[in-house]
């Protein structure tokens, strides 16, 4: 019997499954170069470049940038500059800090036994089981709690008052992305075969060599992977940022939630365009890395 | 003092974990802890909290009103405990489609030739990670009067000859039911695939020994042990479900109140972050007795991870 035989029905569902999965996306690219600028029924190719905007009512009838018009325009969008460099910002600060506290987490979990290791197992799995609204507000409430009692019994007054920020999102999204660093790391390490290590001391090597020269490297995709979801985890975040962002520290989601309650033009669709485009290369590059390490063990 | 954490096994485990604990104990845990303080306070005049002990807000959530038509001093007002059970009709049927739109999925996958596995399982990493909020704004675009859907429903009458009037897609309860579909559909993809890449494919060659057909391999063989899959999968998706907010809001508009959507009010228009807050509570304890009773059932699948 092929073990990869399936049957018609399998395949005609998954070509459908694949299709919902795409038509939304695929519409979303196509409006992007849409021609009206209400943006509400798809109206044509922007047809021709010009040396300056050319409008016909609400339609753009050339461009200097032709039929990427809306591309042009979101590039001059500082807004849009302002969230993404946000974004990243807090990706980046993120995803170094939950990545390093993650894997130290998984190692004492994984290799010694300690007090209040059930606690620190069970804490992880609140994200999971709690939903985001749930921990958003409560963090809301925390912050706003001790923004106002520190501000009072400092008396900071002006701009040295704490107030919502960047900072706070940071702070936040490090809770909720360490969680899923610490369970991929400990799974790696579950697999993780212990006689290197032991030979690596046999010959000499202290602890702390034996950690840097073979324990790290062999357990570093692992970490690359940890690192790269919360990233991913990070960038997408809507909930959490939604109820701990200031002014200033507006990001993308946020950025473009804001515009869902108001005018949409397809610049909306450039960016989403652009981002769909920055995830496929950061998809490809995980794959790339995993399909590494799968050869790595083979 | 190096020298004696050195030998201590013990202490060296707590400290590589106490950055973890503690930053999840106060951004995690100690939240909650605040917010069930504040569900028992109550609203000053303007907008402030009194910390009081009352269970006003959760009557008023259970359905215990004042404010009354005929001169009755309390009475039963639906309003919230519909919400809830919306809530939970919606979670509820949401994971039903999904679960049946990831499993053939997952099965055509894990029953690909190895090596386009990867690709397969890249073509629903795609849409996973691009934005949230952009998936429910791409679906917007189609379900509107104007959109793709009836433009291309409007060519296909046309071609017959069939007289069509727009239908009306957006705002509508359906079109929640869709959106959320569409955002957590690769949460269940993913898990069941991973059990069913792990079943021993001998175990199919000695069902088949045995004389059963493709159907009762599927039915004895497959399905039981892809389980644990689906139930990870139930729990990725279930969850966020019940606590989403801006699938109602953008795709229901002001006809689809969903629990977090009044939780978001409380918070931000409407002001009353005591009643916020025990609406959030409510929430949170439906859904631990929903996944407690399933995973008490069918177990915790360690699939969940790899979500």
């Amino acid at each position: 019997m092929n073990p990869f035989r399936r049957s018609p029905f399998v395949i005609i569902a998954a070509i459908i499954v694949y299709f919902f999965l795409y038509a939304p996306i695929v519409g979303l690219i196509l409006y992007s170069f849409n021609a009206s600028r209400t943006n509400v029924t798809f109206e044509g190719f922007i047809p021709s470049f010009s040396e300056r905007v050319v409008m016909d009512g609400s339609l753009v009838k050339s461009s200097p940038c032709g039929p990427f018009h809306w591309y042009c325009d979101l590039a001059k969008n500082d807004d849009v500059a302002e969230a993404a460099g946000n974004t990243l910002t807090i990706a980046f600060i993120s995803t170094i800090v939950s990545t390093i506290i993650g894997t130290m987490a998984a190692l004492a979990l994984q290799r010694y036994n300690f007090k209040m290791k059930p606690f620190s197992q069970l804490s992880l799995y609140i994200p999971i089981v709690i939903p985001e609204i749930v921990m958003g507000i409560g963090i809301l409430t925390l912050f706003s709690q001790f923004f106002g009692w520190a501000n009072n019994a400092f008396n900071l007054v002006g701009d040295s008052r704490l107030s919502l920020g960047i900072a706070t999102v940071t702070i936040s999204h490090i809770a909720f992305m360490v969680p899923f660093v610490t369970l991929v790391v400990q799974a790696r390490l579950q697999g993780f075969d212990k006689s290197y290590e032991e030979a690596a001391m046999d010959l000499g090597a202290n602890e702390w060599t034996t950690f840097r020269r073979v324990t790290l490297p062999m357990i570093l995709p692992g970490i690359m992977s940890g690192a790269l979801l919360a990233f991913t985890l990070s960038l997408d975040d809507f909930v959490i940022t939604f109820f701990t962002n200031g002014p200033g520290s507006t990001t993308l989601p946020i950025y473009v939630y804001g515009l869902l309650r108001r005018i949409i033009t397809p610049q909306v669709n450039a960016l989403s365009t652009v981002w769909i485009l920055v995830v496929f290369l950061a998809v490809l590059l995980l794959q790339i890395l995993q399909n590494r390490e799968q050869k790595q063990h083979s | 003092m190096l020298q004696r954490l050195r030998e201590n096994k013990s202490a060296q485990g707590t400290l590589l974990a106490l950055p973890t604990t503690v930053w999840l104990f106060v951004l995690l845990i100690i939240p909650l802890i605040l917010t069930l303080i504040v569900s028992f306070g109550r609203r000053s005049p303007d907008g402030d909290v009194i910390y009081t002990f009352t269970l006003d807000n959760y009557t008023r959530l259970l359905g215990y009103s004042t404010d009354c038509p005929d001169g009755q001093a309390s009475c039963f007002d639906p309003l919230y405990v519909n919400i809830l059970g919306r809530s939970l009709s919606l979670a509820f049927n949401t994971t039903l489609f999904v679960i049946t739109l990831a499993y053939p999925l997952a099965y055509f996958i894990a029953r690909a030739h190895p090596k386009r596995r990867n690709l397969f399982l890249f073509m629903v990493l795609i849409p996973l990670w691009t934005n949230f909020v952009i998936r429910v704004y791409a679906w917007m675009m189609l379900l509107r009067k104007e959109g793709a859907i009836n433009i291309i429903i409007g060519w296909v009458m046309n071609a017959l000859n069939i007289p069509f009037t727009p239908f009306e897609m957006l705002y509508t309860p359906g079109a929640v039911l869709v959106g959320m579909i569409y955002e957590f559909l690769p949460f269940m993809i993913l898990p069941i695939y991973t059990s069913l890449e792990k079943i021993d494919t001998s175990l199919y060659e000695a069902a088949a020994d045995l004389g059963a057909n493709s159907i009762k391999t599927f039915l004895r063989v497959t399905l039981p042990l892809s389980m644990p899959g689906v139930v990870a999968g139930t729990i990725l998706v279930f969850i966020p479900v019940m606590g989403t907010f801006i699938v109602s809001d953008i795709l229901g508009g002001r006809q689809v109140i969903l629990v977090g959507n009044l939780i978001q009010r409380q918070f931000l228009d409407a002001r009353d972050p005591t009643f916020g807050s025990a609406a959030s509570l409510i929430l949170m304890v439906m859904t631990l007795i929903v996944t407690y009773f399933y995973t008490r059932k069918f177990g915790f699948g360690e699939e969940i991870v790899v979500g």
